[in-house]
């Protein structure tokens, strides 16, 4: 029976290959990110989450491999009004208010300003409308750049480290919002180099040096390595991963 | 290209520039003050600030442009928005002509003060018409727009790109024949100024303002302009890349 059949993944990646300047960042990596729910890209620093992230939306000259996103090739043109992407450093004109850089990114989705309203409402900057963007503080600025890629509700969210440099409380609400957008049939691929955001994560992808070392799930990760914390778990994982097996 | 999308974008270039008062000072305060000061250098030499003053009225655009251009889509490839916009529904020629709209208007603003000022208040003689000199001068500008937004390419900070202007608009101002004629040069500077746009630029404005018949060389001058404008903007969507290293 079709309705038995569990989904399509929402992003298919087979033996992908990226090189940068002199850096072989990327090393065959093979992945798949169900659809409808959130799957968390953590690794350390410099491991290549965010050129993994800018191969899928179609950004990025890769070297070799496949990359399958929403049943489309990666940069497929009939993709752009389907995946939201939202930069590790804040995309969004800084000299705008943050009505106006909204207005911008709405108006080339075709979006009204009832649903600007609404995104502004989303990512908490009700009140901050008329603010120039440039004077924000940063995790103001990464909450607008945010709202850009939520105005047309697209399938697909790629996010690159989103929460970076938020305070506690507001972390936890982004997550709420994002748990809401998986509810809603959203599929939403986070990146993070902090450990502790593992959690709130459905599925998880651990990298480390252009290889991706695990395709996992929370439950999963704690099970195999016998540590609760999940930072810990990384790092078993790590340690495993170096022995010769 | 859509008309959305690249109205929108006009739209939003022109709110950024209205962000900016020293940029608006820049664009319709500099240039006719230059002149004024012009007017008063050459005190009382009625004739040699005819002969300077008023091509340079439909120069200034060309060399302001050019500048603006250049650091505002710098900018956009160096914050990542271009790179964001490359993701959405949206094409390179609604960036361009996007831009290209809003400068385009900037210009005309500018020709219409600075033609004002030289023209009426400033008493240089325009036997062709000053508005030919301002048709002239939006043109230029256009032109400016161009090898700015080409010329963005290929500089990575914003202190890189201030330097094309000594390095390709100087060269180009000298050897246009506003200040020598181009005749009394040495024969190979001679040659050499047939190869650049600007020389075309100039030559159409020397001829609209001299008595005269215009005749088969102002056609060929703005004839050369429009193309070198329309290869630039070619070369410049070039390098709007939606996939980057
Ligand atoms: N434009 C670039 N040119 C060359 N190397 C790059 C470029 N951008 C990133 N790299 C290199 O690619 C590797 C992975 O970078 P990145 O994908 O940004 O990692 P992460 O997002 O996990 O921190 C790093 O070693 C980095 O130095
Ligand atoms: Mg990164």
């Amino acid at each position: 029976m079709a309705t038995d059949q569990p989904a399509p993944p929402a992003i298919a990646i087979r033996d992908l290959d990226v090189v940068r300047g002199d850096n072989h960042v990327l090393h065959g990596v093979s992945l798949e990110v169900p659809a409808g729910k959130i799957t968390g890209l953590l690794g350390p620093s410099g491991c290549g989450k965010s050129t993994l992230m800018r191969s899928i939306v179609g950004v990025q000259i890769v070297g070799g491999g496949e990359i399958e996103v929403l049943g489309a090739a990666a940069g497929s043109p009939e993709l752009r009004p389907r995946v939201g992407y939202v930069t590790q450093a804040p995309s969004v004109y800084g000299d705008l208010s943050v009505a106006e850089n909204l207005g911008y990114f709405g108006s080339l989705y075709g979006v009204g300003s009832d649903r600007i309203a609404t995104t502004i409402g989303t990512v908490g900057l009700r009140g901050f409308e008329g603010r120039i963007t440039g004077t924000l503080s940063g995790g103001q600025r990464s909450r607008v750049s945010l709202a850009t890629a939520l105005l047309n509700d697209p399938d697909l969210l790629v996010l690159d480290e989103p929460t970076v440099g938020l305070d506690p409380v507001l972390r936890d609400e982004l997550w709420r919002t994002f748990g809401e957008l998986a509810k809603a049939g959203t599929t939403l691929l986070v990146s993070s180099h902090v450990m502790d955001e593992a959690g709130e994560c459905d599925e998880l992808l651990l990298m480390r040096e252009g290889r991706l070392l695990r395709q996992t799930t929370p439950a999963a990760l704690r099970e195999e390595t016998g540590q609760q914390d999940l930072g810990k778990a990384f790092l078993t994982v790590i340690e495993r991963s170096e022995q010769p097996s | 290209m859509s008309i959305r999308a690249t109205g929108a974008t006009a739209r939003r270039v022109l709110l950024q520039i209205r962000r900016d008062p020293r940029t608006i000072a820049l664009l319709l305060v500099v240039p006719a003050g230059l002149l004024v000061l012009l007017y008063f250098i050459f005190d009382g030499q009625e004739a040699t600030f005819q002969k300077i003053g008023a091509p340079l009225c439909g120069l200034f655009p060309f060399i302001v442009m050019f500048l603006i251009t250049s650091i505002a889509m710098l900018r956009e490839r160096t914050s990542g928005t271009l790179e964001r916009l490359m993701t959405m529904p949206l094409g390179k020629a609604d960036v361009l002509f996007g831009y290209g709209i809003a400068f385009g208007l900037l210009a005309a603003l500018q020709a219409i003060v600075v033609c004002s000022v030289g023209f009426v208040a400033l008493g240089l003689d325009s036997p062709h018409g000053a508005w030919l000199v301002g048709l002239l001068a939006i043109g230029n500008a256009v032109l400016g727009m161009a090898l700015g937004l080409l010329a963005s390419a290929f500089a990575r900070t914003e202190f890189q790109a201030v330097q094309f202007m000594p390095a390709f608009i100087f060269p180009q101002l000298l050897l246009c024949g506003l200040f020598v004629a181009r005749d009394s040069m040495a024969p190979a500077l001679d040659t050499i100024s047939y190869a650049l746009p600007l020389t075309y630029a100039y030559d159409a404005l020397a001829l609209v303002t001299e008595p005269g018949d215009l005749g088969g060389d102002f056609a060929v001058d703005v004839l050369v302009v429009a193309g070198a404008t329309i290869a630039s903007l070619g070369l410049g969507a070039l390098t709007l890349r939606r996939r980057t290293e």
